[in-house]
């Protein structure tokens, strides 16, 4: 059984259905990513799996659980764990400190201080910045800030919401090399992009998303390959 | 001399303003509202303190009436915000804003409905003077000023040091990202409804022990004078209402020690207006950027 499964998610925004019926899953180990232009209604799936915004129909259900009406914080508990469009890190509260709410699920004082080390390991300018006020840290350093804050719950599933948005092509690819290296060591993603590109090279499988709908899905490979969506997405 | 003993009473007063400020703050800062029945939990405090007090002078139920005040107004505040403004969640914040001053006027009428409009004596405790070093002070006015300063430093610890207080930070910033953090938003708001309302119940036994005469509107003017505080400070910033609170406690006290006594309010209320011309945002207030 996929670790999850969307079906038939419909979702409103406001008087207009922004989703309209999208069904895909996410394989155990897989990265699956969904690309698609600005307003096609990437971001409001996200939201509505993680239970931000509510849901007008269809149905979620991760890791055998139905999770169609669980309330957002309860999800990452469950291994459910998000890095939201534009990172929204805690920009008042120390690195440490934005670190620490991403254990707030979990009660386990040894636990935290090895997840803690991984996390420095990860990302050593954490570390380095770790008493610093997270507002002052650097778009990419943010970025590496909101992923170990999602990594440190030791989420089975991890979604990322837009990870090089705003980020210099440098820190880009550095994001992609660490989303494998997550993947890797055993985390499932999803991962919601506008590069197609970069998704679609690192992706197992992903889905096109147009104004509401799934258009197109394949291997990341296919998808690279295929023509219509070269010119659409992958600037001809 | 003189001049240091009006600095103690407007210090101890300024904690009196700063612990009410800190509700309207605190309640401002995680639920982006502001809570103008706030005064009004002072008011039930009293009515509580003089119901528990009775007619006996023993100083056990001066103690009992302290306990039973902070006990009603932990229950009373947690309840207005789950009955009224819970149910408002995500509504525009001027139905909320109306709401909460529909709330207000609710406690007053039902409060003139059991006690009546006259008003009331209190005496909370019978307290001598402190005579030290050639100054004469109110006990009162030295326990208020030791009380306040103590609840100020643990509540600054509770929010740097505990996890619900990461989590209040948390909240008060971005609510959705902290519910992914796994927060409960509604149950940090609910912790929030019930420290402000055990500060306002802490506060109306100061308050009462300075101007001991209770009436339904009597938390109407520290309420409002607070609440002047919690923006002169920065509206939702926590150090922000305790120094809000304090520069108002000293600025009334040296003003009522002046011939300028009858218009102590109105300066307080111009200091206000200058102080908003020039910084907008309060002493220690944040230039909130709206997000799209």
């Amino acid at each position: 059984m996929a670790l999850l499964e969307v079906n038939d998610l419909q979702v409103n925004y406001g008087l207009i259905r922004a989703v309209k019926g999208v069904s895909f899953k996410v394989e155990q180990g897989e990265i699956v990513a969904l690309i698609g232009a600005n307003g096609a209604g990437k971001t409001t799936i996200m939201h509505a799996i993680n239970g931000i915004i509510p849901k007008a129909g269809g149905n979620v259900v991760f890791d055998g659980n139905d999770i169609t009406a669980t309330p957002a914080h309860k999800l990452v508990g469950m291994g459910l764990a998000q890095v939201p469009e534009g990172r929204r890190i805690f920009g008042e509260l120390s690195v440490f400190d934005n670190l620490k709410l991403g254990y707030y699920c979990k009660n386990d004082a040894k636990h935290f201080n090895e997840k803690l080390e991984e996390m420095y390991t990860h990302f050593p300018i954490l570390k380095e910045r770790s008493r610093q006020i997270a507002g002052t840290l650097s778009g990419g350093e943010q970025q590496m800030l909101a992923m170990s804050r999602a990594l440190m719950s030791d989420p089975k599933l991890l979604l990322l919401d837009e990870p090089s948005m705003g980020l210099s092509p440098l820190y880009v690819s550095n994001v992609f090399e660490i989303i494998k290296q997550v993947n890797k060591l055993g985390t499932t993603v999803l991962l919601v992009e506008q590069n197609a590109k970069m998704a679609l090279s690192i992706a197992n499988h992903a889905y096109v998303l147009e104004i509401g709908n799934i258009s197109a899905s394949g291997t990341g490979a296919e998808l690279l390959g295929n023509e219509s969506i070269q010119k659409a997405y992958l600037g001809g | 001399m003189n001049f240091l003993v009006t600095l103690i009473n407007g210090l101890s007063l300024g904690g009196v303003y700063a612990l009410i400020a800190l509700g309207y703050t605190m309640v401002y800062g995680i639920a982006k509202m502001l809570n103008f029945a706030h005064g009004d939990i002072i008011m039930v405090g009293g009515y509580t303190v003089l119901v528990a007090l009775g007619t006996s002078g023993k100083p056990i139920f001066t103690v009992i009436a302290c306990v039973a005040a902070i006990v009603v107004c932990c229950i009373l505040g947690v309840t207005i915000e789950k009955v009224a403004y819970k149910p408002l969640r995500g509504a525009s914040p001027l139905a909320v804003l109306i709401t909460a001053i529909g709330v207000s006027y609710f406690l007053e009428g039902l409060a003139q409905i059991f006690f009546g409009t006259n008003a009331k004596f209190v005496k909370i405790a019978e307290m001598g003077i402190l005579h030290i070093g050639g100054l004469s002070i109110g006990w009162d006015t030295v326990i208020t000023l030791l009380v306040s300063a103590a609840i100020m430093a643990a509540l600054t610890l509770f929010v740097k040091m505990t996890k619900t207080g990461r989590a209040m930070v948390a909240v008060s910033e971005d609510k959705a990202a902290a519910s992914l953090m796994g927060v409960n938003v509604n149950a940090i708001i609910t912790v929030t409804f019930a420290i402000g309302s055990i500060l306002a119940a802490v506060a109306s036994i100061f308050y009462l022990m300075r101007y001991p005469t209770l009436n339904n509107t009597m938390g109407a003017m520290p309420g409002i004078k607070a609440f002047t505080a919690a923006v002169i400070g920065g509206i939702g910033s926590i150090p922000g209402a305790m120094i809000g609170g304090i520069v108002l406690g000293i600025i009334e006290c040296v003003f009522n020690s002046t011939p300028l006594a009858p218009y102590t309010v109105a300066i307080e209320f111009a200091i206000l207006i200058v102080l908003l011309l020039v910084r907008p945002n309060g002493i220690l207030g944040k230039k909130r950027r709206e997000k799209v």
